[in-house]
């Protein structure tokens, strides 16, 4: 067992893990937050995206021991201070951005990552950077919507209906 | 306008909140204090023998608690299947038992042979490599055609052969469609399959089992769509636990499609293990497992033909279809191929005379059961294949053909045994020509073509038959359970609602619509207004989400529920204005004497019925809250006219979808933003089947496609922006809320629609490509054209 | 996954202490080694993860002119250097962006997936792999399929790219995984072009030398009319016979010629 020790959401904490304890379980397990959820094996389909030190990476492909020192956040810290959805969150309810909820905490995650590296992407920008989240309810229609949305550009263009 | 939060209103879902935040509840987020962690150890071959299963070593590696295998079992029920089809002699279907786990024989890759329960998930895992199982390898049976010849190997030795049943459907009409199709002017035949498909909803199923031994309760938290046929069908033929004994908890669940409806062998062994070991037992799948574990979708092997006179009329169809059930019968499995799909083989057209034939097959495959449509998907195809197939053939436009065969008048008794009540499919038709641009199509093709693409445009017309009733009727064709929904509505003394109803959400938004129903008929906020599913503890017996029911069954009786309350809130507000019970209005949210301006609000009334001093005791009961049972007259018929926008590149073969028009006729709407979702959903997932999506065995029934590594799911980059619509609007005619149902037509009608559309792409590029196989991969489409 | 032990050194020559123990293998972003560990396909007794070697990260040019990519430089980094564009932009494209996050250049190569794209890009280049011992050229470092000229033990630090006058990757990508059904990686030199595939052959990435002999005479999608690739030695499953395969290097050669910038 070695000493883990990170910050995730803002808070220190620290824990026990074996070497192939994975951040995934160390965050739904030891920390339980179970926000982060594991939706495969094989690194695909994106329902475990965290962010590490400021970079989208998937929770389940990375060990926990490697995130000693590292700065974690996970949908449980991307509310706004008071409480409220942040922009993102706020814009996926607006546009029914999600159906069963189970790959949502990845697709905020991943979008979250995209706006930061392009403000405002394009329809196809949008679509590309999706490649790693898989959602199976929506058709990926109205999350391509929220996040365009989320970005500050109108999407009342966009076929609605 | 859309009322504020009321039907028709596109509310915002309040289920959204917590799933955003990270609050979701879902099974593999509850953990019981002491828990032990189940792991599967699974056939990795097709089809054997178990000579000997030694967990000596096993159990004694470090945290191990037991390793189970099928004596563990003896005198346990089988996973019991939930529909017996009888065939066109009559007799009843050939059922093996499903044990919970492996009996002497492995039927499959991921049948489940043991189960070591450990401390810990990786210390399970650990023991499990050190179970020493011998397995002898028996030839697998995997062609559906060669494992109904004489003399085929037996997936089940105790049958007399690999047939579960042969089907006629409607027996009767048999000889007076081959006289027809004999006759006819023109007759045009098709061989397809329709592939077989893995549902693969988010998320991985999970079940939790605990066991107070303190009062003998069972508890199990599993991934359903309809916790109480879980209870039923453990308690009453697995494991013989009366249901006042048994709680069955699904809390949010990421996601069904079909693939959660059924009772798993999982399932039974978490309850059962968790008293045996005096100890939570939890199962988590993962996404591999998951592949050879949750039932599978589809798999039809079809020639169908229609008859035709030289305009085009429709005289007569005849479609024989080999339906692969896999290695055991699937809850629901026996009834997809048969009640859900013959039934369906008239789709929107006046053809007089219909016969269908399934042969239902066991292989050495996962079983096959509902996934998103079930039995409705393989019926349109083939008949809107067929149809486009026939439209060029005869020479006449595919819109056409199609408009000259609508049925018009309703309502409408096909010749296989169902009433239409209503619809309008030259709306449909209308709405998809003017949305898709259809007039500008040649325009855009021959912009494609300069830029060395092909483009080709399909349409597809789809009628669906939704919240399958009445229990009566489906009681003689075979279900072993009812399928009407319930619903309780408990009046809080303050005036706040808990609607506890008998279907469940998964993705759905129902604790939205529902509120928005409710709130609509007493005139409340929604926010007043809880629906609680999911548990049966908490609500009446229930059969939960499936084949596109909720709102149109479980819907209405939670409408009958309210109604009860507004019948007794209306006697309680008489008494309180000192008005004749005739005279009260219910409006907004209070209580008028008509015609004065005496009212009562809401909360008064609620709270005389809590608080019931002032009341009439010796005439009605205090307290307000109410339950009624809904069960429908008839199945609902959603149709609806779709089309397809595609290019090919003719270099590689790859499809592309340009766009994709749904115009529907869902009846009335109480979300249309929810609406609008589902249909998203549901062409998303018939576009990955018709495109990329295959789940495919080798020759010894090994998975080929076991992980998302070989399984295409689609992905955002697959798809392009939806159009969709529901403008056309025939209300149902027999259910309060005029509802039909919209969660399965997306996937129903965008197959046929997607295929069509890549084989007039190729035919305006000059290739004599009349049909190709499910899914249209990049290189089917290539080597079809270079064939 | 099995257990192991997990150690973290921070320079290269601790890394390469730590591999000398029995079972000891190297993790570089972990995208392909954990998801093989987790079906216990792959069992070490040490990991050493080389994410703390800060020394084999970085992107420069050295004296000639090359692009010298640390074997921990991640894709991301890669994909936003744009100094070899044809290089970035197939950066830009592997995996998705969370495993662009972790995977790293040198896992990749050591690696040798026969799908995936750093191969072609390697050998197209006609790269130089150094490694903690020595320096192998592109052409000896690939041997076929999960198989490379690396030694037990021995960790790739660093990957030196020739920079073309011209380049460019074409992608067409298996549907489920994403990795390249075919991958072709076209970089013209001034003495010549080199043609590279991936993800078709059974043999691992390859030079296409017909293609890059027709095309040093004449850089144009042309010249390789009268060019075909024989489907046997090709990949056939699911997602693609042999043939199609074979079709693909030839359709996508021609655009990755037409592409080049």
């Amino acid at each position: 067992m070695t000493n883990v020790t990170m910050t995730v959401n803002g808070k220190s904490v620290s824990g026990n893990v074996e070497g192939r304890t994975l951040l995934s379980s160390f965050l739904r397990d030891d920390l339980r937050l179970t926000g982060t959820h594991v939706g495969c094996d094989t690194s695909q389909c994106g329902a475990c995206v965290v962010h590490v030190d400021g970079l989208s990476v998937k929770a389940c492909t990375m060990l926990a021991a490697e995130a000693d020192g590292a700065e974690v956040k996970t949908i449980e810290g991307m509310a706004n201070a008071d409480g409220s959805l942040s922009v993102i969150q706020q814009a996926f309810q607006d546009h029914h951005g999600l159906q069963c909820g189970f790959c949502t905490p990845g697709m905020v995650m991943t979008a979250a990552a995209l706006l930061k590296e392009n403000p405002k992407p394009s329809e196809t920008e949008v679509r590309d950077y999706l490649e790693g989240n898989i959602c199976r309810c929506t058709g990926y229609h109205n999350i391509v919507k929220a996040i365009m949305a989320a970005s500050g550009q109108d999407v009342s263009a966009i076929a609605a209906e | 306008m859309p009322k504020d939060g009321g039907i028709g209103s596109p509310t915002l879902r309040r289920e959204d909140i917590r799933f955003l935040t990270g609050n979701g509840k879902y099974t593999d987020d509850i953990n019981i204090h002491g828990q032990a962690y189940a792991y599967f150890v699974r056939s990795d071959v097709a089809h054997g023998t178990i000579n000997s299963i030694d967990a000596s070593a096993a159990e004694g590696m470090p945290g191990v608690a037991k390793v189970f295998t099928a004596k563990d079992f003896e005198g346990v029920g089988g996973v019991p299947c939930g529909w017996q089809v009888t065939d066109r002699f009559g007799e009843a279907m050939q059922e093996p038992k499903h044990p919970v786990l492996a009996e002497g024989k492995v039927r499959h890759v991921g049948d489940p042979i043991a189960v070591v329960v450990a401390d810990t998930l990786e210390q399970a895992r650990d023991a499990a490599e050190a179970l020493d199982i011998d397995i002898t390898e028996l030839e697998p049976v995997l062609n559906m055609k060669d494992a109904l010849k004489d003399g085929a190997t037996k997936v089940h030795d105790d049958l007399t052969s690999n047939l579960c049943y042969d089907w006629g459907f409607v027996e009767e009409n048999r000889e007076a469609v081959d006289e027809a199709i004999k006759g006819a002017h023109h007759v045009t035949t098709l061989e397809l399959t329709n592939n077989r498909l893995v549902a693969n909803p988010m998320e991985p199923r999970v079940a939790v089992g605990d066991y107070d031994s303190s009062n003998d309760e069972h508890t199990l938290y599993t991934t359903s769509q309809n916790p109480h046929v879980i209870r039923l069908l453990m308690g009453a033929f697995v494991l013989g636990i009366p249901e006042h004994k048994l709680r069955v908890v699904a809390p949010d669940v990421g996601g069904g499609f079909g693939a959660k409806i059924y009772h798993y062998a999982e399932e039974a062994f978490c309850t059962f293990a968790a008293k045996a070991l005096k100890r939570p037992v939890k199962w988590t799948s993962s996404r591999s497992e998951a592949f050879m574990s949750d039932a599978h979708g589809r798999d039809h092997v079809t020639k169908i033909e229609l008859a035709m006179d030289k305009d085009g009329k429709f005289l007569a169809l005849r479609t024989d279809t080999h339906a692969n059930m896999g290695a055991y019968l699937s809850t629901f499995a026996p009834s997809i191929p048969t009640w859900l799909h013959g039934t369906l083989m008239a789709g929107n057209y006046t053809t007089p005379l219909i016969y269908v034939n399934v042969k239902a097959v066991f292989t050495n495959t996962v079983p096959v059961d509902a996934y998103r449509g079930a039995g409705r998907p393989e019926a349109t195809f083939q008949l809107e294949r067929v149809v486009d197939k026939a439209a060029r053939e005869m020479g006449i436009d595919p819109v056409e053909l199609r408009r000259r065969n609508f049925i018009t008048e309703f309502p409408y008794a096909t010749p296989v045994a169902v009433e239409y009540d209503t619809g309008d499919y030259h709306a449909t038709m209308d709405k998809l020509l003017e949305l898709s641009d259809h007039a500008g199509f040649d325009a855009r093709a021959a912009e494609s073509k300069k830029n060395g693409k092909l483009r080709g445009f399909g349409i597809a017309h789809y009628i669906e038959a939704c919240g399958i009733a009445p229990s009566n009727l489906v009681g003689q064709l075979g279900a072993r359970a009812g399928l009407y929904e319930s619903a309780t509505v408990r009046v809080n003394a303050t005036g706040s609602i808990s609607v506890m109803t008998g279907s469940h959400s998964h993705g759905q938004g129902h604790e939205t619509s529902f509120a928005q129903v409710v709130s609509e008929m007493i005139g409340i906020d929604a926010s007043q207004i809880d629906i609680v599913h999911g548990d049966t503890a908490k609500s009446p017996m229930g059969m939960g989400t499936y084949g596109s029911r909720s709102l149109a069954v479980g819907g209405s009786a939670m409408v009958r529920a309210t109604e009860k309350i507004i019948n007794k809130a209306k006697k309680i507000a008489a008494h309180l204005l000192e008005a004749a019970e005739g005279d009260i209005e219910l409006k907004d949210g209070a209580f008028t004497v008509a015609g004065t301006d005496k009212s009562v609000a809401w909360g008064d009334v609620t709270l005389a019925a809590y608080v019931p001093h002032n009341y009439p005791l010796e005439d009605i009961e205090p307290g307000l809250e109410e339950t009624a049972f809904y069960d429908p007259a008839n199945f609902t018929y959603p149709s609806g006219a779709y089309g397809c926008e595609v290019e090919v590149d003719p270099e590689t073969g790859k499809v592309t979808v340009l766009g994709f028009t749904a115009a529907d006729d869902f009846g009335n709407i109480v979300n249309p933003m929810i609406v609008e979702g589902q249909v998203h959903g549901g062409l998303a997932q018939g576009i990955g089947q018709a495109m990329i999506e295959n789940c495919a065995y080798d020759d010894q029934g090994q998975l080929l496609s076991g992980s998302y590594m070989d399984y295409a799911m689609p992905r955002a980059d697959d798809l392009p922006m939806f159009t969709v619509d529901h403008s056309s609007v025939t209300p149902c005619t027999h259910n309060p809320l005029g509802v039909k149902g919209c969660g399965e037509a997306g996937a129903i009608g965008s197959p046929p629609a997607l295929v069509n559309a890549v084989i007039d792409a190729l035919q305006r590029g000059g290739h004599d490509v009349t049909h190709i196989d499910m899914p249209l991969s990049s290189d089917r489409v290539w080597a079809a054209m270079n064939s | 996954m099995h257990n192991f032990e997990f150690v973290k050194p921070g320079t290269v020559a601790d890394a390469v202490a730590a591999l000398k123990g029995d079972e000891a293998q190297a993790l570089g972003g972990g995208q392909t080694l954990l998801p093989t560990m987790k079906q216990r396909l792959a069992a070490p007794e040490t990991l050493v993860a080389l994410s703390g070697v800060d020394e084999m990260k970085g992107i420069c040019k050295d004296d000639e002119g090359r692009l010298c990519i640390g074997g921990g430089t991640t894709h991301a980094a890669v994909a936003a250097d744009g100094s070899y564009p044809a290089l970035s932009a197939m950066a830009s494209h592997i995996g998705d962006p969370a495993v662009r996050n972790r995977g790293t250049i040198g896992g990749s190569l050591a690696n040798n997936d026969p799908a995936a794209c750093y191969p072609s890009a390697v050998l197209a280049s006609g790269a130089t792999v150094t490694t903690n011992t020595r320096e192998i050229a592109a052409d000896d470092y690939f041997q076929g399929m999960f198989s490379t000229a690396l030694e037990e033990g021995e960790i790739i630090t660093e990957v030196k790219f020739p920079i073309p006058e011209k380049a460019n990757y074409q992608k067409f990508v298996q549907p489920a995984s994403r990795f390249a059904l075919v991958g072709v990686f076209v970089a013209k030199f001034a003495d010549g072009v080199r043609v590279a595939i991936t993800g078709a052959s059974e043999e691992g990435v390859f030079r296409w030398t017909e293609a890059e002999e027709a095309l040093s005479a004449n850089f144009s999608p042309a010249a390789l009319d009268s060019l075909s690739v024989s489907g046997e030695g090709m990949i056939s499953d699911l997602h693609g016979t042999g043939a199609y395969r074979a079709h693909l290097i030839k359709v996508m050669t021609g655009r990755a010629v037409s592409a080049a910038a």
